[in-house]
């Protein structure tokens, strides 16, 4: 199985265009959206979802009002400052809960219990190309590494089932815990950067990540041509790092165009410049080491 | 302008990353510390710091952002397993036959539960590095803070929090928030007045202002929009925040020539004519609405 | 001596797991007995910690010796310090049964 991160370091720099542009390549792939805390690609993909599922995210803390003697104990033991005395009365901020429970252990009059948060979601289904795996992480609910797990098993799954040979991953901005989750076990990885100073800096922060699991990086300078000086520069320092520059890609309004009609690149103008680059790209990255039937 | 503004907190925000937040970030603050405010800009994307890119100032020092970290010590461990029982986050490696416990560094969360379980005082707690905040100075009264996370860190959370406690009396703080509406976001939009969020009129943008929308009414924060890249996409954005009565904080039109100066990290109040007065009159903006 | 096993299948005729903390199943041979037991991952789900996890539940079935595809960083300095012996089989397609006649051979 051929498991494929597109990752970014940086946000906004056109990965999920480029993995549904990618996606609608294929002929019998599974998408996993992994930028599980704003999931944008199944905008364009729009998959009739057959599985939904709950995906618990933790326990938060919840105080009995009945029992609770305001006595204050457990805010000097919370390390996450989710417990204050708001005029008088104990209060736990959801949103700032890790669920370690020690405030439920410390409490003297037994008034805290723990509340498992299940409102997240994770969706499975079927589009043009395939299928396809994303979810909904509720605002402010921990462990969205974790909900990137759940998805890249349920890709792995399905894959497994429909006999797909690949699985292409959208995966999160940053460099923290999902973006992790996203590139653990997966096979290459492709990090679309700008060209702007800051595209530059987040680019080497993922590379970094990426050397660490020893995963095969190639990358892609979208919107090239906005500044090609930051263009040659990356591509300066990823030849000095003996990373593959798999391509450069124009800034096209059409992009946008494409996403507006829910569509990728390829689907709304296949015999372009850009979905042509963008086809030798994905020939050049996915063909490597490997003979696919595409 | 005389721009009179008292403690006002700003955090600049956006559902996904890309949008402009920290170009507005830094054009705020470059326009109000042009027009005489002591003004600090907090770059609270600790995981992607890009601020000082746009804004540079002299190094006016360093502070370490450490959690505290477990140590167990075997001599005093009578392996009871209250410890390996208490801990949440399968931190702790028991096995008794083997006369075997540990901490395993990566996954604790820094909870102090296993410190509380200990009945026979065999742990304590030593420092562990979790990233970095850095003070630039950037004229008399102004400086760029500045979080930064180390590598692989699991969260971002204690960094944005002490890069937030570093400020001290400023009339306006900025504060530049890291993207998504998960932990690290939540910590810094609580900790401000009224949060700006910066979107694109794009399928994508419309749908992440939504979530972020959610995000801050569950909080009840005031906020309001700015379109970035106006021109792009359709109207869409436009309709759902005048149907939701959100107001329209700014345009910033999409334009190449913005495209560049950005990519280049220079700044449009800088650059651009009149866009030094745009940015003041977006902060008259706020002051407007955090009084309302 | 017990030996583990990363399996992917809860029989001898399933192949060998590559990957130890988020391996399907756990085998768990008796080279004296020649018994075998098949123990369900408990960490399969978990995001965090699935590694020392399995380290865990491994060394408390008493095991002197752990077969896998692939051990992480943490994962090795823990057997390391349990003194259990790490064997790295890095063919996926071999069965359980042929890796407990290569234990047998030993
Ligand atoms: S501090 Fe909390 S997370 Fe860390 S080892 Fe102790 S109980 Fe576990
Ligand atoms: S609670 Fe204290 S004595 Fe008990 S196992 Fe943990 S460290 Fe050892």
């Amino acid at each position: 199985m051929n498991e494929i991160a597109v990752l970014s370091g940086k946000g906004g720099t056109g990965k999920t265009c480029l993995s549904a542009a990618f996606a609608t390549l294929c002929s019998n792939v599974v998408v996993a959206d992994c930028d599980v805390d704003a999931a944008n690609l199944y905008l364009i993909l729009q998959p009739e979802n057959d599985t939904e599922a709950v995906f618990v995210s933790g326990q938060k803390a919840v105080i009995n009002r009945e029992t609770c003697t305001d006595c204050g104990v457990c805010i000097s033991y919370c390390r996450f400052d989710a417990i204050s005395n708001i005029n008088g009365t104990v209060e736990i901020l959801e949103t700032s809960c890790d669920g370690c429970m020690l405030c439920m252990r410390v409490c003297p009059e037994n008034a805290i219990t723990m509340a498992i948060s299940d409102k997240s979601r994770w969706y499975s289904g079927t589009f043009r190309n395939g299928n396809m795996v994303h979810a909904r992480l509720e605002p402010g609910e921990e462990n969205s590494g974790k909900l990137v797990s759940v998805v890249r098993k349920a890709a792995r799954e399905l894959a497994k089932k429909t006999g797909a040979e690949t699985i292409i991953i959208d995966g999160p901005p940053g460099t923290g815990c999902p973006a992790i989750s996203s590139l653990t076990g997966a096979k290459k990885t492709i990090i679309v950067a700008e060209p702007t100073a800051s595209g530059f800096h987040d680019m080497k922060r993922i590379i970094e990540l990426a050397g660490n699991f020893g995963i095969k990086t190639y990358v892609v300078i979208n919107k090239y041509d906005l500044n090609r000086d930051v263009t040659n520069q990356i591509a300066d320092w990823c030849r000095e790092n003996h990373l593959p520059v798999a391509g450069n890609i124009a800034f096209d309004p059409e992009m946008v165009e494409a996403m507006l009609q829910c569509k990728s690149i390829i689907e709304l103008n296949p015999a372009s410049d850009l979905s042509r680059e963008i086809i030798t790209i994905w020939n050049k990255i996915e063909k490597d080491e490997q003979t696919t039937d595409y | 302008m005389p721009v009179t503004i008292r403690e006002m907190k700003i955090a600049i925000a956006s559902g996904k990353g890309g949008t402009g937040k920290t170009m507005v970030s830094a054009n705020l603050f470059y326009s109000l510390q042009n027009a005489g405010m002591k003004v600090s800009l907090v770059d609270c994307d600790a995981e992607e710091p890009n601020a000082a890119e746009f804004i540079s100032g002299s190094s006016a020092g360093v502070s370490l952002v450490s959690q505290k970290l477990p140590v167990i010590d075997t001599e005093k461990c009578t392996f009871c397993g209250k410890c390996f029982e208490y801990c949440n986050y399968h931190a702790i490696v028991f096995l008794p036959p083997a006369n075997f416990i540990q901490v395993v560094s990566d996954l604790c969360h820094d909870c102090g539960a296993c410190v509380y379980a200990c009945e026979y005082d065999a742990i304590t707690e030593i420092n562990k590095e979790l990233g970095k905040v850095n003070t630039m100075q950037v004229n008399g009264q102004c400086r760029l803070i500045e979080g930064r996370v180390n590598v692989g860190v699991y969260s971002s959370v204690p960094v944005v929090k002490k890069a937030i406690q570093s400020l001290n009396c400023e009339d306006i703080a900025i504060y530049d928030s890291p993207p998504g509406i998960s932990c690290p976001f939540i910590a810094t939009v609580v900790r401000a007045d009224y949060v700006v969020l910066v979107t694109e009129p794009t399928p994508f943008g419309l749908n992440d202002l939504k979530l972020s929308v959610a995000t801050l009414e569950q909080l009840d924060k005031p906020y309001g929009v700015i379109v970035n890249k106006a021109g792009l996409g359709n109207r869409e954005v436009y309709e759902w925040i005048a149907q939701k009565n959100i107001p329209l904080l700014m345009e910033i039109p999409f334009d190449k020539e913005i495209a560049r100066i950005y990519s280049e990290g220079r700044l449009l109040a800088e650059v651009a004519d009149g866009y030094q007065e745009r940015f003041l009159v977006l902060s008259e903006k706020i002051k407007q609405a955090c009084h309302e | 001596m017990k030996v583990a096993i990363t399996s992917t299948g809860d029989n001898t005729d399933a192949k060998i797991d590559s990957r130890f903390g988020r391996c399907s199943y756990f085998v768990v041979y008796d080279t004296e007995s020649g018994s075998t037991e098949f123990i369900p991952n408990p960490n399969l789900e978990s995001i965090e910690g699935a590694g020392p996890a399995s380290v865990q539940m491994v060394a408390s079935k008493g095991v002197s010796k752990v077969v896998s595809g692939e051990f992480g960083s943490k994962v090795k300095s823990i057997f390391d310090q349990l003194k259990i012996q790490l064997i790295v089989v890095n063919d996926p397609s071999k069965k359980i049964s042929d890796i407990i006649e290569l234990l047998n051979q030993k």
